[in-house]
C-alpha cells in the first residue's frame, strides 16, 4: 500500500507541461506570419488538450479510461483537419502567390 | 524511492523538457522546415508522455497518426508553398506580439493555478495497464459507437473535401479529346504541377 501512496510524478506536473505547450500554441496561432506555422500551432493546442485527456484519464479514472477514447477522437478530428486546412493553403495559395496571413482577406465583407 | 520510480522521474523530465523547448522552438524559428521537424520531435516526445501514463495504443496512434501522417502533410504543404518570400513589415508588430505573450502568459498563470489549487480526486482506481487497448474497443462499439461512426464519415468528408479543394481545373477542348490520333498530344497537354500559368 506504501508504494501505492507515492507517486513519482503528480497529476500536476502533467497538467502544467499541457498548459504550457497549450500557451505555447495560442501564442504561435495569433503572431504567426506563416500560414502553415497556424496550422501547426493548431496541432500544439491539440496535443495539449490530448495531455490533459490521457492523465486524467490514467490518474482518475484508470478502471474505464474514457479519457483515452476521448483523445482518440482527438487525433482524428486533427488528422481530418490537418488534411482540409493543408488543402485550403495550397488553393489559397494558387490564387494568391503568398503565404502571408495578413493577405488572406477573401472572407472579408 | 526504488530505482523504477526514480527513471520514471527522469524520464518525465526529459520528455517535457523536450517539450516545452520543441514548442517554443517550433512558434519562434523563423525557419519553418526546422519547425516542421522540431513539431515531429514535440509529437513523439508527446507519444513518450503517454506510455508513462500507461496508454501503450493511444502511443501508438500518436505516432502512427501525428508524426506519419500530419507532419509528413505539413512537410509537403511547405515544400510545395514554400518561396522564400519577404513578408511585408506591420506597423507595431512588436507591441502586437507583446501584448499577445501577456496575455498568453495571464492565461497560463490562470492555468497553472487551477491545476495546481485543485483538490483532485486523487488517487482513482489503479490503471489497468495493458488492458487498456482492449477496453478502448469495447468503449468504441459499445457506448462510444455513435461518435466511432461519425468518425469515419468525418475522415470521409475531409477526404473528398481536401481533394476537391486541392485539385487544378485542367480544361482540354473537346476536339483534343476526340481525335484518337491525337492522344500523345493529349498527354503533352498535361500541366506541370507548378506552371507559370498556375501561379498567376
Amino acid at each position: 500500500m506504501l508504494e501505492n501512496s507515492i507517486v513519482p510524478v503528480p497529476l500536476e506536473a502533467y497538467l502544467i507541461v499541457a498548459a504550457f505547450l497549450f500557451c505555447t500554441g495560442v501564442w504561435g496561432l495569433i503572431n504567426s506570419r506563416n500560414a502553415v506555422r497556424v496550422l501547426m500551432s493548431i496541432e500544439l493546442m491539440l496535443n495539449a488538450v490530448n495531455i490533459n485527456l490521457m492523465s486524467f484519464s490514467s490518474y482518475i479514472d484508470g478502471s474505464i479510461i474514457r479519457g483515452q477514447v476521448f483523445s482518440i477522437f482527438v487525433i482524428t478530428v486533427a488528422a481530418a483537419e490537418a488534411a482540409v486546412g493543408l488543402a485550403i493553403l495550397l488553393s489559397l495559395y494558387r490564387n494568391r502567390v503568398t503565404i502571408d496571413m495578413e493577405s488572406f482577406n477573401l472572407l472579408k465583407w | 524511492m526504488n530505482i523504477a520510480y526514480s527513471t520514471e522521474l527522469i524520464c518525465f523530465l526529459i520528455l517535457s523538457s523536450v517539450i516545452v523547448s520543441g514548442s517554443l522552438a517550433v512558434v519562434l524559428l523563423e525557419n519553418i522546415v526546422y519547425s516542421a521537424f522540431l513539431l515531429g520531435g514535440v509529437f513523439m516526445a508527446v507519444a513518450g508522455l503517454y506510455l508513462l501514463l500507461n496508454a501503450s495504443f493511444v502511443a501508438a496512434a500518436q505516432v502512427l497518426v501525428y508524426v506519419g501522417a500530419v507532419n509528413v502533410l505539413i512537410l509537403f504543404a511547405i515544400m510545395l508553398v514554400n518561396n522564400k518570400e519577404k513578408l511585408k513589415p506591420i506597423e507595431g508588430l512588436k507591441t502586437r506580439k507583446l501584448i499577445s505573450g501577456g496575455v498568453c502568459g495571464g492565461l497560463l498563470i490562470l492555468l497553472l493555478r487551477v491545476s495546481i489549487t485543485t483538490k483532485w480526486n486523487l488517487p482513482g482506481p489503479t490503471s489497468i495497464g495493458e488492458e487498456a487497448t482492449e477496453r478502448i474497443g469495447e468503449h468504441l462499439f459499445t457506448d462510444y459507437l455513435l461518435p466511432f461512426e461519425l468518425a469515419s464519415i468525418l475522415l470521409l468528408m475531409a477526404m473528398i473535401g481536401a481533394i476537391v479543394l486541392a485539385r487544378r481545373e485542367v480544361s482540354i477542348p473537346t476536339d483534343d479529346i476526340n481525335d484518337l490520333k491525337n492522344q500523345k498530344s493529349l498527354s503533352d497537354k498535361k500541366i506541370p504541377l507548378l506552371s507559370e500559368n498556375s501561379l498567376k
